[in-house]
């Protein structure tokens, strides 16, 4: 690990100010920063710690919703009664991912901000775009079997390894943001990026801005509702694919739909326009079918992960039949 | 008070120390000298290193010294100095030698600095310039080149018996197949490490990630030219070794580099990535033609194994041993051909050869009992072998029939519809299989000491290891039992290299050869307590021989008269406040080279596979064991369970994936390269049924280290393709490959 300096900020205005450095960074959980540090693939020259900072708490918001701080852990989240009850989606898709040590540690805020776990990223014996500006991209013709078939450029096709990321952007949440130029709220949907010709970027942050909470709207879709995770075993790997399904039904009528992506692309993937056309529509097996066509038109494999083009649209369907049918426990 | 231990499960004599952290392992050792290495690795496969710039991190303050190949001292240079007891044929690596790099991840230089942390920042400071060759590391591209190596480190293939060709031309049943075995790293929980203590005199207490201190030792003597007297190697707890610590790593070799250049204490500890930059179980691809009866009897089997190696070993395993092990087959061919690449050579892991080979051949025989129409527990039975056809040999106990009655009754065998893609939940494809195993049954030539107190404490020891085994536990039982102590009174001391000669702690051998050793040496006891005895006053045992008495709660007494019983202590009396101390070594005898000694297994297993995502879910294993007498049923159970758990691995997680344009393994940490976690486990059941060999050793017991885990992956694989019909050849079985 290259040496570093260390500060810790007392509130956001401090952290923003003390951020602004050329090559500091924020520390929350470190969990997945820490790793990157000792094998030298990210090398600040100054952490800003921000575990003192607020935003450590889950609030009620006036437009009914919840809003999660940045420093709410990932397990005081998934386990939060408001979340279990109003979005077990959020819930259940937290606790897919990681261990439970890990999600003792890692927040809400360092959770969107986690980095690609692509192999390539993670050896810096290997070119990457991501990790290297302009180095080239290994995985391409390399071996691809975790990365991306979506939103993929010439540059690179990592995807982001977040499972609440996905619950987050089917649930429509919004990332709450303060930096130099002051606050403002950022779509989940447009908080991420593709990779374009600028893989090194992952998300539509300046370097001075902080991720202070994370908004969730008042519907929770709390009845029908699955987050579908397929990996390479049972636990603490990060998803092949993964679908976080929502529901909401009138009788066997779609009143709404949501359908989010994981493991395929350099950011939780949706597709309202696709979803949209669903509404009105009988929830059978054959319409989710339809919907995951859609969905992933347009893949393109590398070789070794073309087989998540058929297996993301299969995990759709099945997805959506497990909102349908589940069984909400009173 | 009870002193029969052997048989019961004893709770392990190290438990305690090792979950309340007392349990030292090689890179918690500390001196006040002590100064830390990092290795920097090669970032290329092949080719040269042009140029090492050490300028900027050699300035920051705190580094001491950084070794390269261009400011190493001078070596010896004779292969054989390099050579330890688990070496392949051919010329062993040798770290820092000269600025050629034939691996990727080759260790090039090795920083010291005054702490940790500051070794790794300078090693990232090092900049190292290369003139690459283009490398071959892509197997299937390189089967071509396939050569039968001059002398194969394993047994050479057998020789041809019979007529496969014709027998095979004439089969009216004939399968033809391949099964590939990706390379895999053994990927123990204690990363390998040495902290080299200097001494005042310049010796060397050497604390070292070994399964054989005593290899370590005489590597360390021969490669550095230092009288063994002079080199202490010690390794009492080893966190998991597999086979990655049988042979002395590189970071043994340059702690020891290092303390001796600098006179200092060095610790050298490997990151986990560093893990994937030695050996390696190796990619294997199995060709196999069987040809059979329309009733299911084996008439012709010819198996042909290409196997992975380095360009500077010949590395070999007993891939292809196994048909003249397990079936009554007249005809039979087998080859085992090796394929160089630009690799670091590959090392013995878990049941070498056996996991590959018994997986490969389990699956083919599979196919033909499906081809044939016949339950694959049945086509077994009926080409059940009653002797060793590599080398005509009878094997000294084989209770494998009772091994697949009590499998799979307990199981619920009878109740499988053979039809594949039969029996379903819901999504859930469920599939039953089956596979059998076997794993040789040796025993080595070793030694132990044994010493005895006035006060009736016992010490055992030998240089042997416990890599989590039970080693500890398990050899104190030996000694406990054969001179009626109770466990508590006995010590078991091992790991340290001026202990008793031990063979490697690997094979499957170490109760089998010391704890014959155990038992031996405690039997020479017996016969120094029985001249003591003899010396009582009215002595009831002036005319008995050792055979004639038993030891048993404390006391010795004739056997036929158990009435007239002395304790020991008034025997020990009699040696006038001196301790008892032997030391012997045993030899396997001679009986046992006329017949073929192997451990078997049966394993029955439950998989449910969903029917349109292909996940895979290992629900049930039932193992059923024949491994002679069972010195100890918690640790033995222990051991089997290992195995079953390292056999779901091997069958749907373990891959190192080679990236051959760049020469390197790419899954190279626990993120990417997999081992099943506890969600992968769920039920596994043992059983281990009573098998008499009186031929094997002086305990009767087999190795148990590597039977349990030949025969699950397999058997996985079998019940994969009965839940789906589909068959998967290729490990490992991937959810991707059953879409």
């Amino acid at each position: 690990m290259r040496p570093f300096t260390y500060s810790q900020a007392a509130d956001v205005e401090a952290a923003v100010r003390e951020v602004s450095t050329d090559g500091a960074r924020f520390i929350a959980g470190g969990t997945n920063l820490l790793d990157l540090m000792k094998i030298d693939v990210l090398r600040p020259s100054h952490l800003v710690d921000i575990t003192q900072i607020a935003h450590r708490s889950i609030d009620q918001t006036g437009e009914g919703g919840l809003l999660l701080g940045a420093l709410v852990t990932n397990a005081d989240t998934a386990y939060h009664p408001q979340v279990e009850q109003r979005y077990p989606l959020l819930s259940h898709a937290i606790l897919a991912g990681a261990t439970a040590q890990l999600r003792n540690m890692a927040t809400d805020g360092g959770n969107l901000l986690q980095r690609t776990r692509c192999y390539y990223f993670y050896d810096t014996h290997t070119p990457c775009n991501k990790r290297e500006p302009g180095s080239g991209c290994s995985a391409i013709k390399g071996y691809n079997r975790d990365l991306a078939i979506l939103g993929t450029s010439e540059s690179c096709i990592a995807t982001h390894p977040s499972d609440m990321c996905v619950a987050l952007a089917a649930l429509e949440a919004t990332v709450h943001v303060t930096g130099k130029a002051g606050e403002r709220t950022i779509p989940f949907q447009d908080f991420h990026r593709l990779p374009g010709d600028t893989p090194h970027l992952d998300a539509n942050l300046q370097p001075d801005e902080i991720i202070t909470a994370i908004e969730l709207p008042s519907k929770g879709f709390s009845q029908h509702y699955a987050y579908l995770k397929l990996r390479d075993r049972a636990s603490y790997a990060f998803a092949l694919v993964s679908v976080a399904a929502a529901l909401e039904l009138d009788g066997d009528t779609i009143k709404d739909i949501r359908v989010a992506l994981g493991g395929v692309a350099h950011k939780p993937w949706r597709l309202p326009e696709a979803e949209a056309l669903l509404k009105g529509q009988e929830a059978t097996p054959a319409t989710f079918q339809k919907l995951a066509k859609a969905y992933l038109q347009g893949a393109r494999g590398y070789g070794h992960n073309d087989f998540k083009i058929e297996l993301a649209q299969r995990a759709i369907v099945r997805a959506l039949l497990q909102a349908k049918e589940r069984k909400t426990t009173a | 008070m009870n002193t029969h231990h052997i048989g019961t499960p004893a709770n392990r004599k190290d438990g305690r120390e090792k979950v309340t952290g007392k349990a030292k392992y090689a890179a918690e050792y500390f001196a006040p000298d002590l100064v830390y290495g990092f290795v920097v690795n090669s970032a290329i496969a092949k080719g040269r290193i042009t140029g090492i710039d050490l300028s900027e991190a050699q300035q920051l303050p705190g580094v001491l010294h950084i070794f390269t190949h261009e400011n190493r001292p001078g070596y010896t240079w004779l292969d054989s100095h390099y050579q330890d007891e688990d070496s392949p044929p051919g010329s062993p690596f040798r770290p820092l030698y000269n600025n050629q790099i034939t691996f990727s991840m080759q260790p090039i230089a090795l920083v010291v600095a005054e702490s940790f942390e500051l070794a790794r920042y300078a090693g990232m400071l090092v900049k190292v310039t290369y003139e690459e060759e283009p490398q071959e590391t892509d197997f299937e591209k390189n089967l071509i080149h396939a050569y039968e190596p001059p002398n194969y480190k394993s047994s050479p293939p057998p020789k041809p018996w019979g007529n496969p060709e014709e027998a095979m031309a004439h089969a009216p049943v004939k399968l033809e197949q391949a099964y590939s075995h990706p390379a895999e790293h053994h990927n123990p929980m204690e990363m390998h490490a040495a902290t080299v203590i200097y001494g005042q005199d310049g010796k060397l207490t050497v604390y070292d990630k070994i399964q054989g201190v005593q290899n370590s030792q005489k590597y360390l003597s021969h490669a550095f030219g230092i009288p063994l007297q002079d080199v202490h190697v010690v390794s009492e707890y080893v966190g998991g070794g597999f086979g990655s610590g049988l042979r002395p790593q590189y970071q043994l070799f340059l702690a020891v580099l290092a303390a001796r250049e600098l006179k200092r204490s060095v610790r050298l500890m490997l990151t986990r990535q560093q893990m994937f930059s030695f050996g390696h179980r190796p990619k294997t691809v199995q060709r196999f033609a069987l040809g059979a009866t329309q009733d299911g009897k084996l008439q012709a089997l010819e198996q042909n194994a290409f196997a992975e190696t380095s360009r500077f070993e010949d590395y070999s395993e007993d891939v292809v041993i196994w048909p003249g092990v397990l079936y009554a087959c007249d005809n039979v061919k087998l080859t085992h051909k090796l394929v160089g690449l630009d690799v670091y050579t590959p090392l013995d892991m878990r049941a070498p050869g056996g996991t590959t080979g018994i997986y490969a051949l389990e699956c083919a025989i599979d196919e033909m009992a499906y081809q044939v129409g016949m339950d694959p527990m049945e086509f077994r039975l009926k080409n059940y072998s009653e002797k060793d056809y590599n080398k005509d040999k009878p094997f000294s106990s084989k209770e494998l029939r009772e091994a697949y009655r009590q499998g799979a009754a307990r199981f619920g065998w009878e109740k499988r519809n053979p039809a594949p893609r039969s029996m379903k939940e819901g999504h859930q494809l469920i599939g039953w299989g089956v596979a059998q195993g076997a794993w040789e049954a040796k025993q080595q030539e070793a030694a132990a000491k044994a010493v005895l107190t006035p006060e009736g404490k016992l010490t055992v020891s030998s240089a042997t290891a416990d890599i989590g085994t039970g080693t500890y536990t398990v050899m104190a039982q030996i000694a406990a039992e054969t001179l009626g102590l109770p466990l508590e009174d006995v010590t078991f001391k091992l790991g340290d290299s001026t202990l008793p000669k031990s063979p490697l702690e690997g094979g499957s051998w170490t109760v089998s050869s010391v704890g014959s050793a155990v038992k031996a040496v405690c039997e020479q006891v017996q016969e120094q307590l029985l001249k003591l005895a003899q010396k009582l006053e009215n002595s009831p045992f002036s005319n008995a021989k050792r055979e004639d008495l038993t030891f048993s709660g404390g006391r010795l007494f004739v056997t036929q008269a158990p009435a007239q019983s002395v304790s020991l202590a008034e025997v020990l009396a009699q040696a006038k406040g001196s301790p008892l101390e032997v030391e012997a070594s045993l030899k396997p005898a001679k009986e046992q080279q006329n017949y073929s000694p192997y451990a078997h297994s049966a394993t029955f297993v439950e998989v449910q596979v969903d029917e349109d995502l292909g996940t895979i879910k290992v629900t049930r294993i039932v193992s059923a064991i024949a491994g002679g007498r069972i010195i100890n049923p918690k640790t033995a159970r222990s051991q089997i369970l290992g195995g079953a758990v390292w056999g779901i691995g091997v069958a749907l997680e373990e891959h190192s994936v080679m990236d051959s344009r760049v020469g390197r393994f790419m899954t190279h940490d626990l993120d990417k390269y997999h081992v099943p976690v506890n969600a992968d486990v769920q039920q596994i059941e043992v059983i281990f049924v009573e098998e008499h060999d009186a031929i094997v050793n002086p305990l009767g017991a087999k190795g148990l280290g590597e039977i349990g885990i030949v025969s699950v992956a397999p058997a996985i694989a079998n019940a994969v393709f009965h839940a789906t019909g589909k068959r998967v050849r290729e490990l490992p079985i991937t959810l991707d490959k059953l879409l």
